[in-house]
């Protein structure tokens, strides 16, 4: 039973940084409708940014503000210098627009900073969280600002003009135009927001998993398993989804005999898309219908 | 979000340009005899190297055909070719490794097992489409490296450390009737027959009956219900034959490299075969050719400019051709025709 | 018959005596292969420049700029070296391709210090048909010492299983009725450590092992493990991992207030890059077993052969970070290359390439530790065999012990 608590706190805490990537996955699907696969490598980019903000030795509470508007700014520019002028090409083009952002953002991000693990400071400390030894202050630090940016989304989708125009512009753009909403700039609006959001989960994973070029490789992986298990409609189902798979992949790799611990991945994803053949709008999600 | 929006207007208009010039019936023509003349002819002029090189081309084009298959005739999205493309592969070589089964002998079983895993997998992704389809498959592609190596099956797939494979000679009956073959010039030959056998075979299956229902699916799958199609088989049947297709492709890629491991198929290579697939132009066959040269060459162009950044060289390679040709390969050829087809006109 | 530990001057000086001695004959003896003439030796390699392993593709800018500076300095017995680098992105297949352009296409002498071992093995074959020497392959699989069934492949770095079986020797004597968990990587280079633990832990030592643990690259953190590792009240955390993952896996020992006694092997032992990150204080008492030095421990701060790595660095490749465990690595295994080729003179063929390179007796390099020596013979292609346990206190590693082979009882 210990062994079973520790494994569930242990797979919070995991679940954290799932729930923290699939934040910023929701936001750019809220603006573009579909997934961007150099997401990750943007948050990895955003969070070297900071590193390097901290190494010319500027303050941690200045860094953040910081590197949240320069990624603001990133978000933007990537959008308006590469995705818009694709426009209206398929959407294969521009997934495959995003594996060549990944490749570069990479590749750069090698040469400048190299490939070492880099230590990244944490403002909460590492001591245990209310005396369990599972959650550190920091990994509760991390549940509670994903808490807080979930409010913030919430408030922003549901009660300013610009968040509902925002949603309007990806639902039907063409209806969105024709009440006078800038479609584009509301694309545009959603990179930005996006990058700043996977900036700052950049900067809550990197003091666990360490900075380095591929930090973000297996985190995006799972940060898409749970937006899409929660629901990429809902910002509130994709923390949720963060949790779920953390814990029932720890579950997974500790209780199933065998063959568990091998294919605890493997696993986990087999079931979160056993649960969209049942639910296919994820478990927090809305589903469309489709007309012809 | 499925792929029908983004492939109709191309392929209407394709249709449209076929059907005003009557003359560009034969330019296409001319140019696949031409291209069948020179992937016959050229390797007899050049060095094992580059045969390899080309009879890899060749295996890679076969794999984007199959996921042309797929995305350009019937709208599913894959990221997941790679794990059936393992499937051949390992297929093949605990075949002829294990089993000391004759490696041609491999093609047909690699391509019904991934038939019946693509259709097994069709399945469940028939209630899945757009993204939900590419995480689908994406898991596919993840997972299944971390497959290979599980324990249970290591004396059959070597585990990690994967198998070394026998690469085949040249049949005998070739020296009796005094021509000297190299071994990398006999698969060349030897996948040029399959690939030539996959694309014809191809070809008329999109152009037969089933081909034309699942593009009425890739176009309008409510309204395609609504003339009475089978959605469901001929989605799973689609997820079916590309799987199969692009098992025989992994099994002559095991063949030719006469190496399998779990590092050999991993998401990189899923990636690769879906860029292969953009930039050949989605739903038009013979840009798998074009597609499969990108796979092959521009990571060596990227890294001749620069190693530190050869990422990030392969990235902006990849953006200009896109920026370029959105529709890849299959627009350069549809302007060329467009040319000609003028100049034939003004003569 | 080589002391690389003394200054350039000396192993210079020594160069031009041993080629004073064999001048005579060896102008009348210049024997080439392809890929070697009067003026060049083109030499081959293979690196992971892009992809999943892209942090290894230092290793070839390092000998690179070695070979560079090899050249700038007059070359060898005259001759200037080529290196010609291809980039696999750690695919098999690639590699194939570009093992076959190198020998093939730009026709190179031999492929050097090919990175990976799903890589080499999936060449090994067409290497040895070809009778093309595969020399010093970067990896630290066992297979590679395997003279009889591959002449033409010869592995460099200390491997795996003598690694594992080092770690073995010492718990038996340190701990012989502790309860041990590992955490191993799920690849080729986990399960060869684990083997080697396991054969050196023998029958008795089985009952030890309590848990056997394997994670995924993929994982972004390796937490839960190490939860389920402290969970089996196990007093003994050996830590089979490679840098990312063994900070991880420090840190986190640490953070649940586990104090087992731990063992952290080599590929992530370095200061710089390993024991800083996941902090000093939790990293104290680790036990791990090093053949090179690390140039970011301190104790080496006044050695000759470091400030001569140092000068190399600044004058070749200001860029590098010498903090990388890597960038020692081809410092060290261009140097042995460069060793090698001094000593084949003027027969630069295939065959004495291998020959030399399996006549390797008692060579020091300056960038490895005292003590630690390189030996082949014609049925012993595995040049380093032996390392030296060391522990970790204050901000540096602490050498203890006699320098230790990893063969059972020998």
């Amino acid at each position: 039973m210990e062994l079973f608590i520790n494994q569930v706190l242990a797979g919070i805490s995991t679940g954290a940084i799932y729930a923290c990537m699939a934040l910023a996955v929701v936001m750019i699907y809220q603006a573009i409708d579909h997934l961007n696969f150099a997401q990750g490598e943007m948050a990895m980019f955003s969070t070297f940014i900071a590193y390097q903000l901290l190494q010319w030795g500027i303050p941690y509470w200045w860094t953040f503000p910081l590197t949240l508007i320069i990624s603001f700014a990133g978000g933007i520019a990537i959008e308006r210098a590469l995705f818009k002028p694709l426009g209206n090409a398929p959407v294969l083009v521009h997934v495959a627009g995003f594996i060549a952002l990944f490749a570069i953002l990479n590749s750069v991000a090698g040469l400048t900073w190299d490939w070492t693990i880099k230590q990244f400071p944490t403002p909460f400390g590492n001591a245990p969280f209310l005396g369990s030894q599972l959650i550190s202050t920091h990994q509760a630090g991390m549940i509670g600002i994903t808490f807080i940016l979930l409010i913030l989304l919430f408030v922003f989708f549901r009660f300013t003009r610009v968040g509902l125009a925002m949603r309007a512009a990806a639902a039907l753009p063409e209806s969105a135009k024709l009440v006078g909403i800038n479609v584009s700039w509301m694309i545009a609006l959603g990179w930005g927001m996006a990058s700043g959001i996977g900036a700052i989960a950049g900067i809550l994973i990197a003091p666990v998993v360490f900075l380095e070029p591929n930090m973000m490789g297996g985190v995006l992986v799972y940060g898409f398993a749970s937006a899409v298990l929660g629901g990429l409609t809902s910002p509130f189902g994709a923390v949720m989804g963060g949790f779920l798979v953390g814990v029932f992949e720890n579950l997974v790799g500790t209780y199933i005999p065998g063959v568990g611990n091998e294919l605890k991945l493997p696993i986990a994803l087999a079931l979160i898309i056993t649960v969209l053949v049942l639910r296919p709008g994820g478990l927090f999600g809305r589903t469309f219908v489709q007309r012809v | 979000m499925t792929t029908a929006h983004e492939t109709a207007p191309a392929a209407t208009a394709s249709k449209k340009a076929a059907a005003a010039a009557a003359p560009s019936m034969n330019i296409a023509r001319v140019a696949s005899l031409i291209t069948l003349a020179l992937l016959l002819l050229v390797p007899l002029f050049l060095k094992n190297f580059y045969i390899f090189q080309m009879t890899q081309w060749l295996i890679y084009a076969i794999a984007l055909l199959a996921l042309n298959i797929l995305t350009g005739g019937s709208g599913q999205f894959s990221l997941g070719q790679s794990a059936f493309y393992a499937v051949g592969a390992y297929t093949a070589a605990v075949m002829m490794e294990i089993l000391g089964v004759n490696y041609a002998l491999t093609l047909p079983v690699a391509g019904l097992i991934c038939f019946v895993f693509g259709f097994l997998f069709g399945l469940p992704a028939l209630r899945l489409s757009g993204v939900y389809l590419a995480l689908a498959t994406f898991a596919l592609a993840v997972a299944m490296p971390q497959v290979l190596k599980l324990h249970f099956f290591e004396s059959w797939t070597g585990g990690v450390q994967g198998l070394v494979i026998i690469k085949p000679d040249p049949p005998e009956f070739l020296k009796t009737i005094g021509l000297k073959v190299s071994q990398d010039m006999w698969l060349y030959y030897f996948t040029l027959v399959v690939g030539i056998g996959i694309y014809i075979a191809s070809v008329n299956l999109l152009a037969s009956r089933s081909g034309r229902a699942m593009m009425a699916i890739r176009d309008n799958q409510i309204a395609a219900s609504a003339m009475g199609i089978d959605v469901p088989l001929y989605k799973t049947l689609a997820f079916g034959i590309s799987a199969g297709i692009t098992g025989v492709a992994g099994a002559l890629g095991a063949i030719a490299v006469a190496f399998v491991a779990p590092d050999s198929y991993t998401i990189q290579l899923a990636i690769a075969l879906f860029l292969g697939m953009v930039i050949g132009g989605v739903g038009w066959l013979p840009g798998s050719l074009a597609g499969a040269a990108f796979i092959v060459f521009v990571p060596n162009i990227a890294e001749s400019i620069s190693k530190g950044l050869s990422g990030a060289i392969f990235g902006i390679i990849l953006i200009v051709i896109i920026f370029l040709v959105p529709h890849g390969a299959r627009q350069v050829a549809y302007m060329a025709q467009h040319l000609i087809g003028k100049i034939g006109k003004s003569s | 018959m080589f002391s690389f530990s003394k200054t350039r001057i000396a192993a210079i000086s020594t160069a031009v005596i041993t080629f004073a001695m064999t001048g005579g004959n060896a102008i009348a003896q210049k024997k080439y292969d392809t890929g070697a003439t009067d003026t060049e030796i083109k030499i081959g390699n293979i690196m992971p420049y892009s992809g999943p392993a892209s942090a290894y593709g230092v290793i070839g800018k390092i000998q690179e700029a070695y070979f560079n500076k090899v050249n700038a300095e007059g070359g060898i017995n005259g001759r200037k070296i080529k290196f010609i680098s291809y980039d696999d992105g750690y695919s098999p297949p690639k590699a194939v391709e570009q093992a076959r352009k190198l020998v093939e296409s730009d026709e190179v002498l031999f492929v050097f210090n090919p990175l990976g071992t799903p890589s080499n093995s999936a060449i090994q074959k067409y290497m040895n048909a070809k009778k093309v020497p595969q020399l010093f392959v970067a990896t630290g699989a066992t297979k590679w010492n395997d003279p009889k069934d591959f002449p033409w492949t010869m592995g460099w770095q200390p491997n795996y299983q003598s690694e594992g079986r080092i770690y073995a020797k010492y718990l038996m004597t340190e701990k012989p009725n502790g309860k041990i968990a590992i955490l191993y990587q799920n690849d080729d280079f986990g399960k060869d450590l684990l083997k080697g633990l396991k054969d050196g832990l023998g029958a008795k030592g089985a009952s030890m092992i309590v848990l056997e643990e394997s994670y995924e690259v993929s994982e972004p953190t390796i937490d839960s493990h190490i939860v389920k590792a402290k969970a089996t009240g196990a007093d003994i955390f050996v830590s089979v991992t490679t840098p990312k993952f063994g900070a991880q896996s420090i840190k986190k020992v640490a953070e649940i207030g586990w104090k087992p006694l731990f063992i952290l092997n080599n590929v992530a032992a370095s200061i710089g890059s390993v024991m800083k990150p996941a902090g000093f204080e939790n990293g104290q008492d680790i036990i791990s077993a090093n053949y090179a030095k690390d140039p970011t421990d301190p104790q080496w701060a006044n050695d000759q052969g470091i400030k001569n790595f140092d000068a190399f660095l600044q004058k070749y490749i200001p860029e590098a970070n010498r903090t990388d465990g890597s960038v020692m690595f081809g410092y060290n295994t261009a140097q042995t290359m460069a060793l090698v080729l001094k000593a084949a003179g003027d027969n630069l063929t295939r065959d004495n390439m291998m020959k030399q390179a399996a006549n390797l007796k008692d060579v020091q390099l300056e960038g490895l530790l005292p003590g630690i020596k390189l030996n082949t013979s014609a049925t012993d292609f595995a040049p380093i065999e032996q390392l030296q346990l060391m522990k970790f206190k204050g901000d540096k590693w602490e050498l203890f012990g006699d320098v230790l082979s990893g063969e059972l009882g020998g």
